[in-house]
C-alpha cells in the first residue's frame, strides 16, 4: 500500500481499478494467464523486444546518417536497456511467479524503474525517464498494438490516472464508467478539475509522479476531500474507506433536502443560483441538484476532438438540447473560449510563448469571423426556444465588445432577411475576467446588459500566477485583497448602471466565499453542479445585514491569509457538517 | 575478493554511455560485480541499475568483484572508470 498526497480539487471518494493514460492513451489491462501459458507469454515478450530493438536500430541508422553518428549513438542506450538481462529476469519472474500477462509484467517492471529514475537529481532524471517511457511504449505497441483498448468503450468502472487530462481526452471519455481522476500536473482550476467538478466525481491533481506510481489494474482509492491517492490499499484501509464514504453520502443526503428550496437569505433576499456546464446533457445534473438555470455554458467543447469545424447545425442542436432541458429556466451561452489550454485543429502548431496572454477566446473569434458568425447564428436561432443570454469571454477593451456586437448585428440582419425567428431582446454580456475590464467596468456597463465575473482568469491575471504550475499554485487565491477590490468595483459599477452581475468562476462555488459575494451585492452565482447544494445552504443561513457586515470586515484586511482564515472560520460555523 | 574505490574524474561524470560500457564489460565476466555509491549498491552487470548510479565528477564509486576471473574483470572496469569518455576504449 502506498499513499500519495496531491491537491484535492473535486470532493468525494472512490475506489476502483486504475487505467493509466499515457500520451498514446494506451490502457494496460491487468491480465493474468494460466500456468500453461507462461512459455507462450515469455516468447511474446522476447518477440516484442526483438521487434522493438529492430525499430531502434533502424532509427539509429537513420539518425546517424541524417544528423550524425553522435546523435545516432543515443539510441544505443535504449537498445542495450532492452537487451539487458536484468530486465528479462524481472519480467520472467512476474510472468512465471505471478502469472502476469507479458504486457502487464513489462508495464509493472518499467514503471518501477521510472519511479526510481524520477528520484534522481533533475538533470539526469529527465532523459532517463524519457528513455523508460519510450521503451515501454515500444514494447507495449508490439505486445498489445493490435488489440489496444480505447477509452470510448470501457466495460467496468475505473479511476483515470493521467499526466494532465487534455480537453480532447476528456471529450472522448466514456463518462458513465469513470469514478475519479488523479493526475501528475494540474491545479485547482485546470481542465481536469473543471471536468471532474462538472461530472461531480472526486479528483486529486498535482501528484507529480502518479502515472509512474500506478500500473493499470492496480486498485486505487481517490480521496477528493483530503487530496489523497492510495495505491493497492490494504483490507483495513478499504473498510475505513467504506465508512467514510457512507458518512459523505449521509452529508449529501442531508443537503439533498435543500434541493427544492429556494436560494434565499434568512431575510428573504433571493440569489440566482445557477450551474456551469460543458455539455448539454450536464443540464440534467444541475437541475437534479436544484439549479434555477445555467449561468455558464462553455461551448468550446463543440470545437474539440474533431478535424473539421462544427457546423451551424451542430451548434444549434447542442443549444436547443440544453435550452429545452431547462424548460423555461434561463441559460447564458458563452462564445468559444479556445486557445490558452484548449486547442482545436485551427490553433495550428504555432507555439505561443505565453498562451494565456496570447491568441485565445474573443481574440480568436474576432479573427475567425466565419466561425464566430456560425456560432452566433446558432445561438440566435436557439434563443426562441427559451430565455437565452449571450456572453463574450476575455474582453479586455471596449473595441472588442463593439466589434463583437457589430458582427452580431450583422448576423441578426441576415436572419431577418431570411425570415428566421430569433429573440430580439437577447441580452448581451461580457465575462469580466481581466483586470482591465474590471477597472473599466463602468464604461462596459453602459454598453452591455450584464456582467459575469470569471474569477479563475481574474485571479491569475491579477496576481500573475499560472494556475496550473504546481510550484506557484499556492500563490493563487481568490481571497487576495486586490482581487476582492476588483470584484467590488465590478459589482458596484453593475449596480449603479442597473445591470445584472453574476460570478461564474470556481470562487462562486466555494462555500467559503459565498457570504462575501452576496454581501457585495452579486445577483447570481453560477457554480459547478457538485457545489450547488453547499452554496445554497450557506445562502440560506445568513441575512443580508450579516453578509454586508462580513464583507466590511473582509475589506479591513490587507492579506489573503487574514481573509481566508476569517472566511474558513465563518464557514465552519455556518456549515459545521462540512468540516472534515 | 578484489575491491577498488575509483574516483570519477572526467568532466561529464558517469553518464549513460560509460554506464552502458561498464555493464557490457561486467557482463563478459563470470564474476559477480557490485557497485556502491554511498549506501546504494547495484548490480554492475545491469545497465538499468547502473543508470541509477549517475555520478557527477568527483564521485567515488566502490567496485566489488567476486569470482574466479575477478582480477581481470576489475582491471578492465577500473580502466574504463578512470577514462569513461575515451571512445577508443570501446571500439
Amino acid at each position: 500500500m502506498e499513499i500519495r498526497k496531491g491537491i484535492p480539487v473535486s470532493p468525494g471518494l472512490a475506489i476502483a481499478p486504475a487505467i493509466v493514460l499515457d500520451s498514446e492513451q494506451f490502457r494496460i489491462p491487468r491480465r493474468s494467464i494460466a500456468a500453461e501459458e507462461v512459455e507462450g507469454e515469455l516468447a511474446r515478450f522476447r518477440q516484442a523486444v526483438e521487434g522493438a530493438q529492430g525499430e531502434i536500430r533502424e532509427l539509429r541508422e537513420h539518425v546517424a546518417r541524417d544528423v550524425g553518428e553522435e546523435l545516432g549513438a543515443i539510441f544505443d542506450v535504449q537498445d542495450a536497456l532492452m537487451a539487458d538481462k536484468r530486465l528479462h529476469e524481472e519480467v520472467r519472474e512476474l510472468v512465471e511467479r505471478e502469472h502476469y500477462a507479458a504486457e502487464y509484467a513489462v508495464s509493472t517492471v518499467l514503471k518501477a524503474y521510472a519511479r526510481k529514475f524520477l528520484k534522481l537529481p533533475n538533470r539526469y532524471m529527465a532523459e532517463r525517464v524519457a528513455d523508460v517511457y519510450d521503451i515501454e511504449k515500444r514494447l507495449l505497441r508490439h505486445l498489445i498494438g493490435a488489440k489496444r483498448e480505447t477509452l470510448g468503450r470501457l466495460t467496468e468502472p475505473v479511476i483515470v490516472i493521467a499526466h494532465d487530462l487534455t480537453p480532447s481526452q476528456t471529450a472522448s471519455l466514456d463518462r458513465s464508467k469513470i469514478l475519479a481522476f488523479a493526475t501528475d500536473g494540474g491545479g485547482r482550476t485546470s481542465h481536469t478539475t473543471i471536468v471532474a467538478r462538472a461530472m461531480s466525481i472526486p479528483a486529486v491533481v498535482g501528484l507529480q509522479t502518479i502515472t509512474a506510481d500506478v500500473s493499470g489494474g492496480d486498485m486505487v482509492v481517490v480521496d477528493g476531500n483530503r487530496g489523497l491517492v492510495i495505491i493497492n490499499p490494504d483490507e483495513e484501509t478499504i473498510s475505513r474507506f467504506h465508512e467514510t464514504e457512507q458518512r459523505f453520502r449521509r452529508m449529501e443526503e442531508s443537503l439533498g433536502n435543500l434541493k427544492d428550496l429556494p436560494a434565499v437569505t434568512q431575510d428573504g433576499h433571493e440569489v440566482a443560483l445557477w450551474g456551469n456546464i460543458e455539455f448539454p446533457h450536464d443540464v440534467e445534473m444541475c437541475l437534479a441538484r436544484g439549479a434555477s438555470g445555467i449561468g455558464l455554458y462553455r461551448t468550446e467543447f463543440l470545437y474539440l476532438d474533431r478535424e473539421d469545424d462544427p457546423t451551424e447545425e451542430d451548434h444549434y442542436q447542442a443549444y436547443a438540447e440544453a435550452i429545452e432541458a431547462l424548460d423555461g429556466r434561463p441559460i447564458t451561452i458563452r462564445t468559444c473560449d479556445l486557445g490558452a489550454d484548449k486547442f482545436t485543429h485551427l490553433s495550428g502548431d504555432y507555439d505561443e510563448r505565453n498562451p494565456f496572454l496570447g491568441f485565445r477566446s474573443i481574440r480568436f473569434s474576432l479573427q475567425h469571423i466565419g466561425l464566430f458568425r456560425t456560432q452566433l447564428r446558432a445561438v440566435l436561432r436557439a434563443s426562441v426556444l427559451g430565455p437565452t443570454r449571450l456572453m463574450f469571454p476575455l474582453v479586455t477593451n471596449l473595441k472588442e465588445l463593439r466589434q463583437a456586437k457589430m458582427i452580431l448585428a450583422d448576423v441578426r440582419e441576415d436572419l431577418e432577411e431570411e425570415a428566421i425567428p430569433f429573440d430580439r431582446d437577447l441580452a448581451i454580456g461580457i465575462m469580466v475576467e481581466v483586470p482591465s475590464a474590471a477597472l473599466m467596468a463602468r464604461n462596459f456597463a453602459r454598453e452591455c446588459d450584464f456582467f459575469s465575473i470569471g474569477t479563475n482568469d481574474l485571479v491569475q491575471y491579477t496576481l500573475a500566477v499560472d494556475r496550473s504550475n504546481e510550484r506557484v499554485a499556492g500563490l493563487y487565491t481568490a481571497g487576495h485583497p486586490a482581487v476582492l477590490r476588483l470584484i467590488r468595483e465590478v459589482v458596484q459599477a453593475a449596480c449603479d448602471a442597473d445591470i445584472q452581475v453574476a460570478v461564474c468562476g470556481e470562487m462562486a462555488g466555494e462555500p467559503m466565499y459565498t457570504v462575501l459575494l452576496i454581501g457585495l451585492g452579486v445577483h447570481a452565482l453560477s457554480v459547478s453542479p457538485a457545489t450547488l447544494l453547499e452554496v445554497k445552504k450557506v445562502i440560506r443561513s445568513v441575512t443580508m445585514d450579516q453578509a454586508r457586515e462580513v464583507t466590511d470586515k473582509i475589506f479591513s484586511f490587507d492579506s489573503d491569509r487574514e481573509v481566508d482564515a476569517y472566511l474558513s472560520e465563518l464557514t465552519r460555523r455556518l456549515l459545521p457538517e462540512m468540516a472534515v | 575478493m578484489p575491491t577498488r574505490d575509483i574516483e570519477i574524474t572526467n568532466a561529464t561524470g558517469l553518464h549513460a554511455r560509460p554506464a552502458q560500457r561498464f555493464a557490457e564489460i561486467a557482463a563478459r565476466f563470470r564474476s559477480r560485480v557490485r557497485v556502491r555509491r554511498g549506501d546504494e549498491t547495484v548490480n554492475g552487470k545491469s545497465l538499468w541499475e547502473m543508470l541509477l548510479l549517475v555520478a557527477p565528477p568527483g564521485t567515488i564509486l566502490h567496485v566489488e568483484v567476486e569470482g574466479d576471473d575477478a582480477e581481470a574483470c576489475l582491471k578492465e572496469l577500473t580502466e574504463l572508470l578512470r577514462d569513461p569518455d575515451n571512445e577508443q576504449a570501446d571500439s
